[in-house]
């Protein structure tokens, strides 16, 4: 009885300081030194939320580039992943129908879905791909839009770390102020 | 133009300074831990003890008084079932407690009961999505604070057991609530309030907000999940818990928003496993106990490294892919981050992914399903690595014994029947329950129609499930749909009995060894300091994981590579 009682004991006096004065100090202390990045690097227009630089919408206008497909079709509460195995048929007929979507050369990020299905990335190859139909529905010149993909490709972290990618969701604002 | 899929200098670079940072940390860390669980004074006394002896107080407890290994064994599971119920509790009545942003409603018995063995066994697996299930309250003040006791439990049972191959003709192993709050407060908390800053300054979430929403360029309304989740990643990784504050775990841009981030989130994996392996060679008076134990870690580490990525980098004939397939993994993480992250949280019972290990190539998948049935001795689980490969280590050292004809013996210890008993069930109990548990399941139509895939696939799923949770991984061949009543008990049963069926051998080991003389190395010891015991023990593992596995990974994921190779699909 008395272990019992000791254990509880033991447990409330952790969670006070693992579950309540952790969690709270921490996030007075992330509030107060990074507030745009504790509150989910929120892109504001006049006041307007218009999403975040970390979290990928859905693009289906031909004059924006497309960002990989989604198994949860961008849904984010929750998102999700196909976790489609490695001889699934589905997830073949999935990759053709992409091939028809992006063309026969398209990168495989395109051909493929991501695994938060909101992956706010695209290689800057899967950028490049889709410059002739931005360009066109923009009536822009390819060269233009192809040097704001390449501005817009962010190089592995501290020269090294992960993959170079481009911002969707940066890269279509970009475009829209380009006019 | 590079390719998804080529091999570049950076991803070399990039494991260099993984590997670097592992040796690096190991030995300062190691020489700490040894420290504080002695209650010698170290450079956080000054600040800390204080603290510590107010939770001492608060809590009624006496942290010099002695226990015996029974004793401990009491006390760790009456902590642990207790708080267990506890978070299953607040589960049930989040509706009515405070910090409910979105108004989620009671976690429905089975899947509530199913996340409080998960999260009590240290295992975090996940048969629900955070943001769409489990409110702030339940996350932060149930979820984390389990995610610092279960490892703490790890850090303890491994302390205890160094303590008995350490002492001689002692009839106690420690003190539960020393070991306890002396890991969380000198080791797991201040580590995770530097990896929660930085963290958080790259852009992984912190806040009690309610989820806004956006209008996006195209003009739909898009929700943005939000919560506490930088304070929770870095115990979930450092702890080797890995349940995600987010379904989609540390793929999620808000747990993981860049390399860096990542780069972080996969090296502190494997740091305290580590150190704890070097702090036992401390305590032996010679280190090399512990880095022959450290190499046969790495190594196993470094293959499954290497046949993983290789897979990955491989096409996909099935699909009619020409190039590596990029289908679950992010573009900010490519090929080789993905692999590394997969073998290293398999490895470690993190289970945290970055990936979804459903859509690894057959090859790439059989990695974590081998690192986990081999019970998870690749630097292991926080505490839960070492103590899982000290089993091993006696049962190298008892096979040794028998080649040579003389009676073993670890650290001029004899190791006797009672030892290798003990040890016998440790390695087999999780093994038993997960070929039972997945043989059941396949002779239960109702089980099969969770499955998300066909063919051997279907199998590696339910494999990876019952394999996950007995190893108290956590991490998912997620296309199951494991929210049933069949898959939230029985993998509860198997996480439950993976736990604790190791750590009650474990202590009654080191409640054993405790009471033993120990005698000094003769010239017929069989030196476990060196080369040669390094190789031995690898091959044990290998050898007991192969007869034990090999029949049914031929049936999933190695029928499954020919078949892709033929261009099958199903």
């Amino acid at each position: 009885m008395k272990i019992i009682f000791q254990s509880l004991r033991v447990y409330l006096v952790l969670t006070l300081l693992t579950g309540i004065l952790y969690p709270l100090a921490m996030t007075g202390v992330a509030q107060l030194l990074f507030p745009r990045q504790s509150n989910g690097s929120r892109i504001m227009e006049s006041s307007k939320l218009i999403g975040s630089d970390l979290i990928a919408q859905k693009f289906e206008n031909p004059k924006y580039f497309w960002p990989r497909p989604s198994a949860a079709d961008y849904a984010t509460v929750p998102s999700g992943a196909s976790n489609k195995g490695p001889t699934a048929a589905d997830l073949k007929k999935s990759i053709d129908e992409r091939r028809e979507k992006f063309g026969p050369n398209a990168p495989i990020d395109l051909l493929t879905a991501s695994g938060s299905g909101l992956d706010p990335h695209i290689s800057p190859e899967a950028g490049h791909s889709q410059i002739p139909r931005v360009a066109n529905a923009r009536n822009l010149a390819p060269e233009k839009v192809s040097a704001l993909v390449d501005e817009m490709t962010e190089a592995p972290q501290l020269g090294f770390l992960g993959e170079p990618r481009v911002n969707v969701l940066r890269l279509n604002r970009a475009l829209d102020q380009l006019r | 133009m590079t390719q998804a899929g080529d091999v570049n200098l950076r991803d070399f670079l990039q494991l260099a300074l993984f590997v670097a940072g592992l040796i690096a940390v190991t030995p300062p860390l190691g020489r700490f831990m040894a420290r504080v669980f002695s209650g010698e004074p170290h450079f956080l006394s000054r600040v800390l003890t204080p603290v510590e002896r107010g939770i001492y107080r608060l809590s009624g407890v006496h942290p010099v008084h002695e226990m015996s290994w029974k004793a401990y064994a009491v006390a760790m599971l009456a902590f642990n079932i207790l708080g267990g119920a506890v978070l299953l509790v607040m589960e049930m009545t989040q509706a009515w407690l405070p910090l409910n942003p979105q108004h989620l409603p009671n976690v429905p018995f089975p899947l509530a009961f199913n996340t409080a063995v998960s999260f009590v066994t240290n295992t975090n697996w996940q048969a629900y999505s955070g943001e769409a299930t489990m409110s702030c309250f339940t996350q932060m003040a149930g979820l984390a604070v389990h995610n610092f006791v279960s490892a703490a439990t790890g850090i303890a049972i491994a302390v205890a057991l160094a303590r008995g191959l350490v002492r001689k003709q002692m009839s106690t192993i420690g003190n539960f609530w020393a070991d306890l709050t002396r890991g969380i407060l000198y080791i797991l908390l201040p580590l995770s309030i530097i990896i929660t800053i930085v963290l958080a300054q790259q852009g992984v979430v912190q806040t009690f907000a309610d989820y806004p929403t956006a209008t996006t360029l195209e003009g739909a309304s898009q929700q943005i999940p939000l919560g506490p989740i930088a304070s929770q990643m870095a115990i979930k990784q450092l702890g080797t818990n890995g349940g995600g504050f987010l379904g989609q775990n540390s793929a999620h841009p808000f747990e993981n928003p860049t390399p860096l981030t990542n780069f972080i989130e996969v090296c502190v994996i494997f740091w305290l496993g580590s150190a704890l392996v070097y702090m036992f060679g401390l305590k032996a008076g010679d280190r090399r106990q512990g880095w022959a134990i450290w190499t046969a870690m790495f190594v196993l580490f470094l293959a499954g490294l290497a046949v993983l990525w290789w897979a990955e980098l491989q096409p996909n004939p099935a699909l009619g892919l020409t190039s590596a397939s990029l289908e679950g993994k992010e573009v900010r993480f490519g090929q080789f981050n993905s692999a590394l992250f997969a073998t290293v949280t398999t490895d470690a019972s993190c289970g945290a992914v970055n990936m979804t290990h459903d859509s690894l190539s057959p090859l790439g998948g059989l990695v974590p399903l081998i690192n986990m049935m081999l019970g998870e001795v690749i630097f292991g689980g926080v505490g839960a690595g070492f103590y899982g490969m000290l089993m091993f280590v006696l049962l190298t050292v008892f096979i040794a014994g028998l080649m040579v004809g003389r009676t073993p013996e670890y650290l001029g210890k004899k190791i006797e029947a009672r030892e290798v008993t003990w040890a016998v069930i440790a390695v087999l109990a999780p093994a038993v329950m997960i070929l039972c548990g997945s043989a059941l399941t396949m002779m239960y139509p109702a089980a099969l129609n969770s499955l998300n895939n066909a063919g051997p696939h279907g199998l590696s799923e339910v494999i990876y499930a019952f394999t996950s949770a007995a190893a108290n991984n956590g991490s998912a061949f997620a296309g199951l749909n494991a929210n049933t009543g069949w898959y939230n008990y029985m993998l509860a049963l198997n996480m439950f009995v993976g736990r604790f069926a190791i750590i009650i051998p474990v202590l009654a080991i080191a409640g054993s060894l405790a009471q033993k003389k120990a005698s000094p190395p003769s010239s017929g010891t069989f030196p476990t300091n060196g080369a040669v015991f390094t190789i031995l023990l690898i091959s044990v593992v290998l050898i007991v994981g192969a007869l034990t596995f090999f029949p049914v990974l031929s049936l999933g994921p190695i029928v499954e590579h020919f078949l892709m190779q033929a261009g099958r699909t199903f």
